[in-house]
C-alpha cells in the first residue's frame, strides 16, 4: 500500500492564533480516515488545506502525489469533495446539476446511476430549492461522486441529519469504501468516526493528540473499568462495603459508580459482601470505558498537558 | 491528462455553463422581471407622461420615442449585465456555490466567462425586445446600414458592464451590500448619462454633471448605440471615440475582477480581517 496522503509538520496560522499547529500523518489508498475533535480543533482548516481551498503557512503536504497548493485542473480531477452546508444551484433540477458539474471531469459517473444510488430516484427531474435539506445533502453527495473520484473529501458529512438519514448516509458512505476509494472525513460524532473509519486521528487545538484505530484509541485512553449497582438497603453502614474497595468511587445517593484498574478484587469484595448478607446487588454491571470514554480522557489528558 | 483541453472541448464546456447560468436566470421570475420588465414600464410610462410628440429639431423632424427606446434599451442591457452579475454572483459565493466550483476541475475563468456571456445574451433578449416595443407601438425607425455599429456598440458596452458586474461582486463582499452599490451607481448615472432624458446641447446642463457623465462608461454606451439608433447620423454610425472609453472601463473592471474576485463566503468582518493578515502573512 502507497500513501494517498502525506502530511508533515503542518502549520496555518491565523495572525497569531494557530488554528493547525503542527500535524504530522499518512492516508493510505484505500484507507477511511477520520479527523475527530470539538468545534475549532483545526478540522476543517486541515481538510480544506488537503482540498486546496486554503493556503497553509508552512509544512510539507502530499495529496495523490500533488502539492494540493498549486495542484490545479488535474488534481481536482481525481478529487471530490463534499463540503460543509455548500450551496447548490437552486433553479436547476437534481439531473441538470449532476450534469452540469459532471461535464468538468474526465471520469465521469452515469447521473442516472448516482441518481439511484444517493435515493432520489423521485426527485431527478425536480428543482433543488424543492428538495428537504436531507436531500440536498444527498445531491451534495451524488456531487462529490460525479467525477468518480479516487479520493473523497466528507467535511461532517451528516451534521445536522435525524438518526435514519443518517443511517442512511453511513450505508451510503460503506458502499463508496468496498470500491476501494481513499476517503478523508471530518466529524464531531464519536459514533459516526467509530462507524465508518478504519483510523481516528482525534485533534485538539490543532493538533493531533492521538491517531489509531478505534480500538488503539480505547487502549491509549484509561482502561479503567466502570461497576455500577444499586445501593441495598440494608442495617449496616455502606462503609464496609465502598471503603476497601480498590477503585474510585462516585455515588449518587444509591446509585453507585466504581471506576477501577482492577475490576476482578473490587467485583469479587462487591459480591461476597452481598452474598455475607444475603441481599442483591440491583442494575449490577460491569463495562468497559466506551470510545466517548477513551475520547474525552485524551482530551482532557491533552488540556491538562497545556495548562501544566 | 496533463491540464490540456482542446478547443472543442473549451467551447462545449462554455456553452453549457452559459447555458445553465441561462436557465438559471429565466427560472427566478422576479429577475427576470427587474431586468425586462421594469425597462419596458418606464418606456410606456415614458412615452405616457411625455407624449410621442413628432419634435423639431436643428437636423430635421422625429419622434420622441426614437430617443426613448434605445436610451432604455441600453438601461437595460446595463442592469441585465452589470447590475445582474454584480448581485447573482455575490449571491451564489455566501451560498458556497462558488466554493464548490473551485473545487471541481472546472477552470475558474470558464465560470465566470459563462456568467458573462450569460450576461450579454439576456442583454442581447431586453435589447432586442426594447428596440422592438419602440418600432412596433411607437414608430421608432431602425436602418439597416447602421445596425453593424449597433451591434458593435452593444457587444463591447454588454461585456464591459459585465466584466464591471464581476468587479462589482468582487468589491461587495456580501450578497446583502451588493444590490445597494449596484443600484447607488447605476441610478444616478442613469440620469446624467442620457439614458432616461436626452440632455441636448440646448439645454443648460452643469458642467460638473456634463464631466461625470464623460468619465463613466453609461453615457458612451448610450451614445454609441443612440448614434446607430439616431435618424440623423450617417452610416455606418461607428462612435470610436466613445467605444474607446467602455474598452477603458472593460479593462478597469477586468483588473478589479482579477486582483479582488473572491470564491469563498465571508462570514464577517472577523474572517475579512482574518483574511487579510493571512494574506499578509503568505506575502
Amino acid at each position: 500500500m502507497s500513501a494517498a496522503i502525506e502530511v508533515r509538520d503542518l502549520v496555518k496560522t491565523y495572525g497569531s492564533s494557530r488554528a493547525v499547529d503542527g500535524m504530522s500523518f499518512d492516508i493510505e489508498e484505500g484507507e477511511v480516515f477520520a479527523l475527530l475533535g470539538p468545534n475549532g480543533a483545526g478540522k476543517t482548516t486541515t481538510i480544506e488545506i488537503l482540498e486546496g481551498h486554503r493556503k497553509r503557512t508552512s509544512g510539507e503536504v502530499s495529496v495523490l502525489g500533488f502539492d494540493p497548493a498549486s495542484g490545479g485542473r488535474a488534481m481536482r480531477d481525481r478529487f471530490g469533495i463534499v463540503l460543509q452546508s455548500s450551496g447548490i444551484d437552486r433553479e436547476l433540477s437534481v439531473r441538470e446539476v449532476l450534469e452540469l458539474y459532471r461535464a468538468s471531469y474526465t471520469r465521469r459517473r452515469d447521473v442516472d446511476e448516482l441518481i439511484e444510488l444517493v435515493g432520489l430516484d423521485e426527485k431527478a427531474d425536480d428543482r433543488v430549492s424543492t428538495l428537504s435539506g436531507g436531500q440536498q445533502r444527498r445531491v451534495d453527495l451524488a456531487l462529490g461522486l460525479v467525477g468518480d473520484p479516487d479520493l473523497i473529501f466528507l467535511d461532517e458529512p451528516t451534521t445536522g441529519f435525524d438518526p435514519g438519514a443518517r443511517r442512511r448516509s453511513w450505508e451510503l458512505i460503506d458502499n463508496l469504501t468496498s470500491l476501494g476509494r481513499t476517503i478523508v472525513l471530518t466529524t464531531h460524532y464519536l459514533d459516526e468516526a467509530e462507524h465508518l473509519a478504519d483510523r481516528v486521528a482525534v485533534l485538539n487545538e490543532g493538533r493531533i493528540v492521538a491517531v489509531g484505530t478505534p480500538d488503539d484509541l480505547r487502549n491509549a485512553a484509561s482502561t479503567d473499568t466502570k461497576i455500577t449497582f444499586r445501593l441495598p438497603l440494608v442495617d449496616s453502614p455502606a462503609g464496609d462495603l465502598l471503603e476497601p474497595l480498590v477503585g474510585r468511587v462516585v455515588g449518587r445517593s444509591r446509585e453507585i459508580e466504581v471506576v477501577t484498574p482492577s475490576p476482578t478484587a473490587d467485583l469479587a469484595h462487591l459480591t461476597s459482601w452481598a452474598m455475607a448478607r444475603g441481599v442483591e446487588l440491583e442494575g449490577l454491571t460491569v463495562s468497559r470505558g466506551g470510545l466517548e470514554d477513551a475520547y474525552l480522557d485524551l482530551l482532557a489528558q491533552d488540556d491538562g498537558e497545556a495548562e501544566s | 491528462m496533463s491540464g490540456r483541453i482542446s478547443v472543442v472541448s473549451t467551447v462545449s464546456m462554455l456553452w453549457r455553463q452559459t447555458r445553465a447560468q441561462n436557465r438559471a436566470f429565466w427560472r427566478v421570475p422576479v429577475g427576470a422581471f427587474f431586468t425586462l420588465g421594469l425597462p419596458m414600464i418606464m418606456l410606456v410610462l415614458f412615452v405616457a407622461l411625455f407624449g410621442n410628440d413628432t419634435i423639431d429639431t436643428t437636423y430635421g423632424s422625429v419622434k420622441t420615442a426614437q430617443f426613448y427606446a434605445p436610451g432604455l434599451a441600453v438601461f437595460a442591457a446595463a442592469s441585465a449585465t452589470y447590475t445582474n452579475i454584480g448581485m447573482n454572483l455575490s449571491m451564489r459565493r455566501d451560498e458556497g456555490i462558488l466554493k464548490r466550483v473551485r473545487g471541481t476541475p472546472l477552470p475558474p475563468w470558464m465560470y465566470l466567462a459563462g456568467v458573462v456571456l450569460s450576461g450579454v445574451w439576456i442583454a442581447f433578449v431586453s435589447t432586442v425586445v426594447m428596440v422592438g416595443l419602440g418600432v412596433l407601438a411607437y414608430d421608432v425607425n431602425i436602418e439597416a446600414a447602421k445596425m453593424p455599429a449597433a451591434a458593435l456598440a452593444f457587444v463591447v458596452g454588454t461585456i464591459c458592464f459585465a466584466l464591471l458586474g464581476v468587479a462589482l461582486a468582487a468589491v461587495a463582499r456580501s450578497a446583502a451590500a451588493a444590490p445597494g452599490i449596484a443600484n447607488s451607481t447605476i441610478l444616478p448615472l442613469a440620469f446624467v448619462s442620457q439614458v432616461f432624458v436626452s440632455l441636448g446641447e440646448s439645454r443648460d446642463v452643469p458642467d460638473w454633471l456634463e464631466l461625470l457623465g464623460n468619465v463613466f462608461p453609461l453615457k458612451h454606451f448610450a451614445l454609441s448605440f443612440g448614434e446607430a439608433m439616431s435618424p440623423f447620423s450617417e452610416a455606418p454610425a461607428i462612435e470610436w471615440g466613445h467605444l474607446g472609453v467602455m474598452v477603458i472601463w472593460a479593462a478597469i473592471g477586468a483588473l478589479v475582477a482579477w486582483r479582488m474576485f473572491g470564491w469563498d463566503p465571508v462570514v464577517g468582518a472577523a474572517t475579512r480581517r482574518v483574511r487579510r493578515s493571512s494574506r499578509a502573512a503568505a506575502g
